[in-house]
């Protein structure tokens, strides 16, 4: 997996803290892209592609969170909301992003390639 | 990373090519930047489903392998709809008809095979066709929209799928074969005659040693004459007579060429960096026309591209299996009759089953079965090994008395690498070796472990044999605690009484005091709680949206690219013509994908997108109709007494009324009912969680019936007098299923458990009860609200659940 340097990212605000919702996801479009944000029961805020690494694809945020976790809507499977790693017996990866708050304000770090990637330059 | 990627090209976006890919990214998949080249406009899709495509049971997007986002993130480049045209095998550059280029330091040649179209007069005249990819099979579904009779060339496995599939789209099929039998490649004589009998009965025609001499017509075709001057009139003819490797490229390129592309036992072809797997390559002079050859050849060329030891390919033992409904064959190895061989050979004209085994020497060398297939893999393995006839292989397989297998002896004969679950493709040698190396001791294990019995649960029997037969007694041992999700140990029962007895009230609490092992559960779990908190505390219980799956939190179905389908309520299948207006008005300014008829008399606005569900409704203006919900979908009638000339009773009214009364509640698991006017039951009833028939003096009630996965016929529970009596008693019957069924269990399988007489003892002989279950249904139903109307309100309030944040 790749390390990403913390001065290399640039922070995007996606909303405030009043827009999630403690075990419901909700997705955040960025032109043609779209991030799956979750808030878990703890309190933490994470953020992903909205779309499953099965196959057949289909969305994320519909799925129902438990723990650190989210079940994949469509195909009931077991992703990591931190890392995006598939559990096993499936297997696959979804793109993470790191979320910071600051005051209300929830803000997504992108490094510049995946900032250029989503037309946000 | 630091090292360089080589550069690997794939032609043909076909089955071969894409599998062997699919190893490639297991095994290495930095190796390589991958470039991939296909003729077809189409992402990598299951070639052989087309046929299913055309019988109708799948449709395309079903058939898709890999979609583009799969290719997307493996980093592929995928150019679709390209052919190639050389190859520069000095250079090692391939050429594209569109003037795209690409440089390779390996390159696979997957380009498949041709349908072989007879050259005789007239072959070119519009309304002829080959069956081989989705651009055919369109042309076919096009076709009998508006032609009425086809004529199939080829009685062969291919043939005879397209000739079906033509017949259920509705025209007039004759199969035209130059042999006496048909697919004479694969069966013997017998087996072949009893195949073509089905067929008979199954609607289609037959011309059997036709050689066709002339297509005749104008522009587009008209008939057929045959060398013996006879003749046949059809618009439209389907060649199957066979396929052609497809060569023409690697030949044009200067690679040796047969019949396929030459390759050694690793796939490679005479060119240096050059290898080909698939239809198009010819291997120690055989080319398949079956994919599990090619399946075995992609497994070997991805280990030799990747650097990893494998075993040189030597060949497939390959079998046949035709994908007809109601027609079950199988043939494998040497299947004819031959002076030097032994056959054991059994024909049931009654049963309408056929087996043989054929013997050199005593040694197994090949079969054939029609009617039952069942024992289609172990013949394949014995086969393969070159297993030795003995005493007990002829008891098992020819039913001496007494000798039939039990469930467990059936399994430790099955072939290692047959498929147990065919929806996640999970063999039993991945299985039984999953519940070794990992100590599994439950079917939930296994299906953690594995993925096997994950989808539609169709093969957990199996699984639970496969584990019995691993374990031996210690898993009957085990057997008797598991709890309902790997979450608990605890039993619905038990987890039912303490919400009780300890007043529990919300999901949370009871996994808090139940000690829950993952303490906020899973999809399974929490559905079923929020479900028995419900049923238990109806008045008080607030409905918990976070455990609830996408569909009944969203009340529509989510379809697998993220847009919805919504359905609204149609009352016994009722509507009116302006209902029918406000639906058609409102799917046009929605642009909806697909206006659907169900099976349960409504209409499905297929393809809404999420942010457009509370518009969509508000303009509907109409109750949902549940179609996602554990709760009562349809109620479905026939025409009845209003209309019909045998009507006796108004199964229509009957029908709306019940509806009304009993929508919106939860249950554990989805449920359908059904009314008919009179025991001619159009509306299906013997199918359906409750079956309705009227009759002259009132009406009978069945229970039990399912029209899914697995399949049951429902079971008579009483008979009654009057319109209120039969409203009573299918309120009593539900609430009874409400308070005991496990969650997700259909009335079928629980009917099963419990036992018919249990619940009639429960249901209609005591009158206490009765009336006391019909009063907590109601109690319940009085608590209900539209979701619809209540989602709406809720929207108006916060867009949480339906919005995106929109980003600029
Ligand atoms: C209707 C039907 C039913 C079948 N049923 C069964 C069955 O029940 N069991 C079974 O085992 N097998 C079945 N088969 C056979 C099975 O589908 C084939 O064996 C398998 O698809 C062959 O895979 P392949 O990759 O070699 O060729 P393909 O899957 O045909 O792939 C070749 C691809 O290469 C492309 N191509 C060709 N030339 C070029 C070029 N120059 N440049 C770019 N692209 C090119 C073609 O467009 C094609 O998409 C069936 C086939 C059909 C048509
Ligand atoms: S079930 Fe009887 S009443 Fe109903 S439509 Fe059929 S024939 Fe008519
Ligand atoms: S066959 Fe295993 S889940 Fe469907």
């Amino acid at each position: 997996m790749t390390t990403q340097v913390n001065q290399d990212l640039t922070y995007i605000k996606i909303g405030t803290l009043e827009d999630f919702r403690e075990r419901m996801g909700r997705v955040i479009r960025l032109k043609q892209k779209e991030i799956a944000v979750f808030l878990t029961t703890d309190g933490t805020l994470y953020a992903l592609d909205n779309r499953s690494p099965h196959r057949r694809g289909g969305p994320l945020a519909e799925g129902m969170v438990s723990g650190h976790f989210v079940l994949d809507p469509l195909y009931d499977w077991k992703i990591a909301l931190d890392s995006g790693q598939v559990q096993a017996p499936d297997s696959g990866l979804v793109q993470t992003y790191p979320l910071k708050v600051e005051g209300k304000n929830v803000q997504m770090g992108l490094t510049l390639e995946q900032a250029r990637q989503l037309g946000l330059e | 990373m630091g090292a360089i990627r080589q550069k690997l090209v794939l032609i043909g976006n076909g089955m071969a090519g894409v599998n062997t890919l699919e190893h490639i990214l297991k095994l290495s998949p930095e190796q390589y930047d991958i470039t991939v080249f296909g003729s077809e406009p189409h992402p990598n899709y299951n070639r052989i489903m087309l046929s299913y495509v055309l019988e109708g049971s799948k449709t395309i997007d079903d058939i898709i392998l890999n979609s583009w986002a799969w290719y997307e993130e493996h980093h592929i480049t995928l150019h679709t709809g390209t052919t190639i045209t050389a190859i520069d095998t000095q250079q090692k550059i391939v050429f594209a008809d569109n003037g795209l280029t690409a440089a390779y330091d390996r390159l696979i040649i997957a380009t498949g095979s041709n349908p072989i179209i007879l050259p005789v007069p007239g072959h070119q005249k519009q309304g002829v066709v080959g069956f081989r990819d989705i651009a055919d099979c369109s042309v076919m579904l096009e076709t009998a929209k508006q032609y009425r009779n086809a004529a199939v060339i080829g009685g062969g496995l291919l043939g005879l799928e397209a000739a079906k599939g033509l017949l259920n789209l509705g025209m007039n099929v004759t199969v035209i074969h130059l042999m006496a039998d048909l697919m004479e490649r694969q069966l013997d004589t017998s087996a072949s005659a009893m195949l073509k009998a089905e067929l008979e009965r199954q609607g289609l025609h037959f011309l059997m040693e036709k050689q066709t001499a002339e297509i005749y017509g104008g522009e587009r075709v008209e008939g057929l004459t045959f060398s013996d001057g006879t003749k046949l009139e059809s618009d439209f003819i389907v060649m199957a007579a066979g396929i052609r490797p497809n060569t023409a490229l690697a030949s044009a390129s200067g690679l040796e060429v047969k019949r396929g592309i030459v390759v050694d036992d690793y796939m490679q072809t005479s060119a240096e960096g050059v290898y080909a797997v698939g239809e198009c390559a010819e291997h120690r002079g055989v080319c398949y026309g079956l994919v599990a050859p090619l399946f075995e050849q992609g497994a070997v060329l991805a280990k030799q591209l990747c650097g990893v030891q494998t075993k040189p390919y030597e060949g497939t033992q390959v079998s046949t299996k035709l994908k007809i409904s109601g027609v079950d064959v199988f043939s494998t190895g040497v299947f004819l009759d031959q002076p030097e061989l032994t056959v054991i050979r059994k024909q049931d004209d009654w049963k309408q089953q056929y087996k043989k085994l054929l013997l050199k020497e005593n040694t197994i060398v090949g079969g054939v079965l029609y009617g039952d297939v069942s024992d289609s893999s172990r013949i394949q393995q014995w086969v393969r090994e070159g297993a030795a006839m003995t005493e007990a292989i002829y008891a098992e397989l020819m039913g001496a008395a007494g000798t039939a297998l039990s469930a467990a002896d059936r399994v430790a004969q099955m072939a290692d690498d047959e498929i147990v679950c065919g929806c996640n493709g999970v063999s039993k040698g991945s299985i039984v070796k999953a519940i070794k190396d990992n100590s599994l001791t439950s079917v939930d294990e296994v299906k953690a472990c594995t993925g096997a019995g994950r989808s539609c649960g169709g093969c957990v029997p199996t699984v639970s044999h496969l584990l019995q037969y691993v374990l031996g007694d210690e898993y009957a041992g085990q057997k008797t605690k598991t709890g309902i999700c790997g979450c608990t140990s605890l039993s619905r029962d038990e987890i039912v009484a303490t919400i009780k007895e300890k007043h529990l009230t919300t999901v949370k609490e009871v996994m808090h005091v139940l000690e829950w092992h993952n303490p906020e559960g899973c999809s399974k779990c929490r559905p079923a709680v929020n479900y028995y908190l419900g049923m238990l505390w109806p008045q008080e219980h607030e409905d918990e949206k976070d455990s609830r799956f996408v569909n009944e939190r969203m009340n529509a179905n989510i379809q697998k690219d993220g847009t919805y389908t919504v359905v609204p309520r149609m009352y016994g299948g009722v509507t009116t013509p302006q209902d029918l207006k406000k639906i058609a008005d409102v799917a046009v300014k929605y642009d909806v994908k697909m206006v659907k008829v169900t099976g349960g008399q409504r209409l499905d606005l297929i393809g809404v997108a999420k942010e457009d569900l509370p518009l969509v409704w508000e303009e509907l203006d109409m109750p949902s109709g549940y179609a996602y919900a554990k709760a009562l979908r349809t109620v479905k009638t026939c025409v009845g007494q209003q209309f019909c000339r045998f009507g006796t009773q108004d199964s229509i009214g009957m029908g709306i009324r019940l509806e009304k009364t009993f929508e919106r509640i939860d249950m554990p698991a989805k449920f359908k009912m059904a009314v008919n006017g009179c025991p001619r039951n159009c509306a299906e009833s013997c199918t359906k969680d409750i079956g309705i028939v009227g009759n002259d003096g009132g009406w009978e009630m069945f229970v039990g019936g399912n029209g899914g996965i697995k399949p049951r016929i429902a079971e008579l529970l009483c008979k009654v007098k009057t319109d209120e009596e039969l409203v009573q008693m299918v309120g009593a019957f539900t609430q009874y299923y409400r308070l005991t069924a496990n969650y997700l269990e259909r009335t079928s399988e629980w009917v099963e458990r419990v036992g018919i007489e249990a619940i009639k003892a429960e249901v209609v002989d005591n009158m206490d009860r009765r009336r006391e279950l019909y009063q907590d249904i109601l109690a319940a139903l009085a608590e209900l609200k539209e979701p619809w109307s209540t989602a709406l309100e809720e929207q108006r309030e916060s867009s949480y659940l339906f919005d995106a944040i929109q980003m600029k």
